[in-house]
């Protein structure tokens, strides 16, 4: 089980609650971390990455275990702890306000 | 623009009812009143803290409304309400041009790839309640027919001739007018900032410049084909072919459904401006909001005055009473003023201040529905059974 924080903007999108429990076939990977996600939340296809190319939105970075994993390759193992619902994997949208 | 096309033919029908349709900064409004227009229920925010550039509603199914949410965290959202705006839901988002994007001139003169970035403006059919046009930026016309599950790119738009040569306005090279012809729905006009306004014959699929007569000093060449400002179109549902225009500056006006333009200034204040629009039952009577300048895009002298011509254009008066008459320095962006189609014409506009303004009985007179929302980016408004 892989828990997924969204920013709040992204669980008003999706109806979903502050933490996110998903269930990843396979070995926990970012790309299949955000498949899972988008499969269960629809609405949230093409917020995160780009509906084609699968990159990363330009103002999201994607943290865990207090280390930003934005640039990571997407399909590289994501840490023991989150593989396992330790840690949860954070979608943060960058800083604004001022 | 003017929501009263549906409705045009119904005209004389008892109308009882209106509802605005509200996209500021931060959510989106669904306001509504009874034929008087004196109190309203405020609805909202819906889709708080997204940019809603526009909603819309189908002419053919008053309770379908579309709504263009975006961010520029996460990008661009359609939601669509089948209840007239009670409830909504997420419907397709991707828009993908045609083939190859190809490039069009950045601000600094290079060339620029086209990217998506937003839409800015959703048109529905005026028969067929899944049958929506979107205007996007980077400039390119989008059409759905299944109700928004999936959107399609036109490219006669992006890939006219002229394409590799437009440059984005200061607030992207955004396709923000559609107008359909209401006697002949093959017949589209659209018009880019900063590209110019074009016309379609053939429902979208190819595209002629319609600019003659334009001129913009702020261009090599002044009065070139393509490359204007062009920041609004207008038009009476029962004249179609009779254009008006708010030009960066400038207001004009065209006969021959584009063909030729001609100025018509008049006696405005100031030229520069975005919104226009025409009365319901008056097709020489049009409104306008003049701003100050492109460097002060605020309205002249602390004064927010909308002009009203009964004479189609040059002779103008403004509208005063009831508006802040000093003090006051907001703007009204192209999108945020529509008329309704009740017998004594309501006219609505929306502010960078979060005002939204009504007047009952066609400028005369006017009172603001609410002093405090967002920067109000559109207005449109329904009229209802």
């Amino acid at each position: 089980m892989i828990r997924v924080v969204l920013p709040s903007n992204l669980r008003t999108l999706a109806g979903a609650g502050k933490e996110i429990e998903l269930e990843v076939p396979g070995q926990a990977t970012q790309r299949s971390v955000l498949d899972a996600l988008e499969e269960r939340y629809p609405a949230l296809r093409g917020t995160i990455r780009d509906q084609t190319t699968k990159l990363r939105r330009p103002m999201l970075r994607f943290f865990a275990c207090e280390e930003d994993l934005s640039d990571e390759a997407p399909e590289a193992p994501l840490p023991e702890a989150v593989a396992t619902g330790a840690e949860p994997y954070l979608v943060v949208g960058a800083m604004s306000g001022g | 623009m003017a929501p009263g096309w549906p409705w045009y033919e119904h005209r004389g029908t008892r109308m009882s009812k209106v509802r605005l349709l509200v996209g500021t900064r931060k959510g989106a409004f669904v306001m509504t009143s009874d034929g008087k227009r004196e109190s309203w229920d405020v609805q909202g925010p819906h889709f708080a803290g997204w940019e809603i550039y526009h909603m819309n509603a189908s002419p053919a199914d008053p309770n379908r409304l579309y709504a263009s949410q975006s961010s520029s965290w996460f990008g661009q959202v359609m939601q669509r309400s089948d209840d007239g705006g009670q409830t909504w839901a997420a419907v397709g988002n991707q828009f993908q041009y045609e083939g190859e994007a190809g490039t069009h001139k950045w601000y600094d003169g290079s060339p620029h790839p086209w990217a998506f970035a937003r839409v800015w403006h959703l048109e529905p059919s005026l028969s067929d309640p899944d049958t929506v046009y979107a205007g996007v930026e980077d400039a390119a016309l989008f059409r759905t027919v299944d109700g928004g599950q999936s959107w399609q790119e036109l490219p006669g738009v992006r890939t006219h001739a002229t394409g590799p040569s437009w440059q984005p306005g200061a607030g992207g090279l955004c396709l923000h007018t559609i107008l359909i012809d209401p006697g002949n729905p093959d017949r589209l006009f659209i018009a880019i900032s900063a590209a110019g306004a074009f016309r379609s014959e053939d429902a979208g699929q190819t595209w002629r410049p319609i600019n003659r007569g334009l001129k913009s000093e702020g261009i090599p060449d002044p009065n070139a084909e393509v490359g204007h400002c062009v920041h609004r179109l207008a038009a009476h549902p029962s004249r179609p072919e009779v254009l008006f225009m708010q030009k960066h500056w400038d207001v004009m006006r065209s006969d021959d459904a584009g063909d030729s333009w001609q100025e018509i200034s008049g006696n405005l204040p100031t030229d520069f401006g975005f919104a226009i629009d025409v009365h319901a039952h008056e097709p020489e009577t049009i409104y306008v909001v003049p701003i100050t300048s492109d460097s002060h895009h605020f309205v002249p002298d602390g004064k927010l005055r909308v002009y009203r011509s009964r004479s189609g254009g040059n002779e103008w008066e403004p509208l005063t009473k009831g508006l802040p008459q000093s003090d006051c320095y907001v703007n009204v962006l192209r999108d945020a003023m529509a008329v309704d189609d009740l017998d004594s014409c309501g006219v609505y506009f929306g502010t960078s201040g979060g005002q939204v303004y009504a007047s009952a009985d066609a400028g005369d007179s006017w009172s603001a529905i609410v002093h405090d929302l967002p920067p109000v980016v559109s207005v449109e408004v329904q009229t209802l059974p």
